[in-house]
C-alpha cells in the first residue's frame, strides 16, 4: 500500500474507534446536541415575542423571531458539537493508548483526523437535529436544491475550521478541565455577532466588534442560503478564509503538540 | 555465548537532560537478539525516559540508539515497525472491549481481516482472557489489564518488546504469570528490554542486567556476576547477655550491629550448611539469642554496595 492508501485506511479505523466510543459515552453526545435546541426554544418561547416586535419587520411577534434566529442556531450547533471535540481530545491524550500509537508504524496524522471526521459528523448531527426542531416549531425554509448544497457545504466547510481549532484547543491543554473552557469564547461569539438581533441595533463599538469577528458573515451566509437570497461576495470570501485559517492553525497546533510530549 | 548473535538493541552514549537537569548521564547498552535484558534501578533513575528514547517517544539530548541497525531517530518509522512497547501505565482504550482493543491493533498493523481475528483469539487464549474479551478493561483487576496490554503489543508479532515495569503494582500470581508469558516470548527469538525495580525479577528473568542509578549505569553483568558483586547476605542474631558480644564476635568472626548494642551480623549466604554452623557454635559456647533472622541480598544491597546510599524506602520495601 501507498504512504496515503495508509493514511486512509489508518484514518477510518481510528474513526471506528471515535465512533464506538460516541456509542459507549453516549451522555456528551446527547448534552452537545441538546444545548443548542434549548437555546433555541428560550429564545423563541421566552424572548421570541418581544424581540421578534422589535426587529421591525411586517410581521413581528414569535414567528418572525424564529425565522430570524434559526440561522444563527445552526451555528451555535456547531459551536456546541466542537466545545465536546476539545474535551474529547484532551481526555484521549491522558490515555496510555496514545503513547503505544506513538510508537507504533501508523500515519501520526490519523489520530487527529479520526477525531476530526468524527466532530464533523457529529457537528451535522446537532445542526440537523436543531434544524429539525425548528421545523416541527414553525420555521419555513425557503429554498432550492442548489441552496440546500450550498448550505451543506457551507456548514461542512465552518465546522471542519471550527473543528480543528478546537481540537488544536484540546492538544494544547495540559488538562480536561482546561480544555472544556479554553472554547467557551467560541460560544460568546454569536451572541456579539448577528445570531440573535442585527447587529445595527448594537451600541457603535460592539457594532464594530460583531462585524469583523468571523461569526457574523458565517451567519449571514447560512441566512442567504436558507432563504433562497443571493449570497454576499464578501461574507462568502470572508467566510472560506475564516474557515481555512482556523483549520490551518488547529492543524498547526495539534501537529506540534502531537509530536512533541 | 551470545556474543556471536547480533544486536537487537543498542545505545551510544546516549544522554537525555530536561532544562538544567541531567536525567541520563551518558549510557551505552549493547542486547543481543534473542535475549533478555534488565534494566535495574528505583523510581526515578532514568529507566522510563531510556525506554522512551528506545521506543521513539522522546528524542535523546546526546548520543544514538538503534533498534537492529536503524536509527530511532532517523529511521523511526522502521525501528517502529519491529517494536512492541507495554509501558508503565496500561496502554489500553478503556471504552473498548478487550477483542475490540486488539482489532483495533490489528487494523492498525494491516493486518487483513482473516489474520487479525485469528491472532486476536489466539492471544485471548493465550493470555487467558476469554472471560474478559467481552467487557471494557475498566472492569478488569491489574493483573487481567496488563496481560492485554501486552498481548496488544504482540499483535504486530514484534521482533524487541520493551516491557517498563511490567509487575509493578501486580499481586505474586499475577507477577508469575507475566514472568511466564516473558519466558515464552523469548524461547520464540524474541528480544527483550525490561525494566523493573525487583532483583529478584531481574535474577529470574534476565541474561543481563544493568543497574541504573541517578541516570548512569553502575554495574553491568549476568545476574550471577551481579550477586557476586554484593556480600549482602548475613544472619542477624540479637542475644539476651550484653556480656556475651564480645565472645560471640570472636567465635563466629560476627560484626557489632551498628543500632542495636545486643545485635550482631555474621556473613552468610543463607544455606542450610552455613545455618547449621552458626547453630552448633552457639550451643557448643553456650551463648542465649533471643533472636534470629537470615537476610538475602536485595535491591537495597545491590545499591549499598554499588552506589553507597540506598534506594528509596517504598521500593525497597517492595522488592523485599
Amino acid at each position: 500500500m501507498s504512504t496515503l492508501a495508509y493514511t486512509v485506511s489508518d484514518t477510518s479505523t481510528m474513526l471506528r474507534r471515535q465512533f464506538k466510543h460516541m456509542l459507549r459515552y453516549p451522555s456528551l453526545t446527547f448534552m452537545l446536541v441538546g444545548m443548542p435546541v434549548v437555546f433555541l426554544l428560550l429564545f423563541v418561547y421566552v424572548f421570541g415575542g418581544t424581540i421578534g416586535d422589535g426587529l421591525g419587520g411586517p410581521t413581528g411577534g414569535r414567528e418572525a423571531y424564529l425565522t430570524y434566529l434559526t440561522p444563527g442556531m445552526l451555528l451555535m450547533a456547531i459551536v456546541a458539537a466542537v466545545q465536546g471535540t476539545a474535551i474529547s481530545v484532551a481526555m484521549d491524550m491522558t490515555e496510555g493508548i496514545i503513547d503505544r500509537f506513538r510508537t507504533m508504524s501508523i500515519a501520526r496524522v490519523s489520530v487527529l483526523t479520526g477525531h476530526v471526521i468524527a466532530s464533523v459528523i457529529q457537528s451535522f448531527l446537532c445542526i440537523a437535529v436543531t434544524l429539525g426542531v425548528a421545523v416541527a416549531i414553525g420555521f419555513r425554509p425557503e429554498t432550492d436544491a442548489v441552496g440546500w448544497i450550498g448550505l451543506a457545504a457551507v456548514l461542512l466547510l465552518i465546522s471542519f475550521g471550527l473543528t480543528w481549532l478546537t481540537v488544536g484547543l484540546g492538544m494544547a491543554a495540559k488538562t480536561v478541565e482546561e480544555a472544556s473552557n479554553t472554547p467557551m469564547p467560541l460560544m460568546l461569539l454569536p451572541f456579539f455577532g448577528s445570531a440573535f438581533v442585527p447587529t445595527d441595533s448594537m451600541p457603535t463599538v460592539v457594532q464594530y466588534f460583531a462585524e469583523y469577528q468571523p461569526f457574523t458573515p458565517f451567519i449571514e451566509v447560512v441566512r442567504a442560503l436558507l432563504f433562497g437570497n443571493p449570497v454576499d461576495g464578501v461574507d462568502l470570501g470572508l467566510t472560506v478564509a475564516w474557515s481555512l485559517a482556523f483549520a490551518l492553525l488547529g492543524y498547526v497546533i495539534s501537529k506540534k503538540k502531537f509530536n512533541k510530549r | 555465548m551470545n556474543t556471536q548473535k547480533p544486536i537487537a538493541i543498542e545505545a551510544r552514549n546516549l544522554t537525555k537532560s530536561y532544562a538544567e537537569k541531567s536525567v541520563l548521564g551518558g549510557i551505552d547498552i549493547a542486547v543481543p537478539e534473542g535475549t533478555i535484558f534488565s534494566l535495574l534501578g528505583p523510581n526515578g533513575a532514568g529507566k522510563t525516559t531510556t525506554v522512551n528514547i528506545l521506543t521513539t517517544l522522546i528524542p535523546a539530548s546526546g548520543g544514538d540508539a538503534f533498534i537492529h541497525g536503524n536509527h530511532v531517530v532517523g529511521d523511526a518509522d522502521a525501528v517502529r515497525k519491529s517494536i512492541g512497547v507495554t509501558g508503565q501505565f496500561a496502554a489500553v482504550d478503556g471504552l473498548l472491549t478487550g477483542r475490540e482493543n486488539l482489532h483495533l491493533m490489528g487494523r492498525l498493523h494491516h493486518l487483513g481481516k482473516a489474520e487479525t481475528k485469528r491472532r486476536t483469539e489466539d492471544l485471548l487464549e493465550r493470555f487467558d482472557l476469554m472471560d474478559a474479551a467481552k467487557r471494557a478493561p475498566a472492569t478488569y483487576s491489574g493483573g487481567m489489564k496488563r496481560r492485554l496490554d501486552i498481548a496488544m503489543c504482540l499483535m504486530g508479532d514484534p521482533k524487541v518488546i520493551f516491557l517498563d515495569e511490567p509487575t509493578t503494582g501486580l499481586d505474586p500470581a499475577g507477577r508469575r504469570v507475566v514472568w511466564s508469558i516473558i519466558r515464552e516470548l523469548v524461547k520464540g527469538g524474541t528480544t527483550i528490554f525490561l525494566t523493573t525495580q525487583y532483583l529478584e525479577e531481574a535474577d529470574e528473568l534476565a541474561d543481563k542486567i544493568a543497574v541504573l542509578d541517578g541516570g548512569r549505569i553502575v554495574a553491568e553483568g549476568t545476574p550471577e556476576e551481579l550477586k557476586r558483586l554484593v556480600p549482602g547476605g548475613h544472619v542477624k542474631l540479637r542475644l539476651h547477655r550484653g556480656d556475651q558480644v564480645a565472645k560471640t564476635v570472636q567465635v563466629l568472626a560476627a560484626t557489632v550491629s551498628d543500632t542495636d548494642p545486643l545485635g550482631v551480623q555474621v556473613a552468610s549466604d543463607g544455606s542450610i550448611e552455613s545455618l547449621r554452623r552458626i547453630l552448633d557454635t552457639i550451643d557448643r559456647e553456650g551463648i542465649e539469642v533471643d533472636e534470629l533472622t537470615v537476610h538475602t541480598p536485595d535491591l537495597d544491597d545491590v545499591f549499598l554496595t554499588l552506589t553507597g546510599h540506598t534506594t528509596n524506602l517504598e521500593a525497597a520495601a517492595a522488592a523485599a
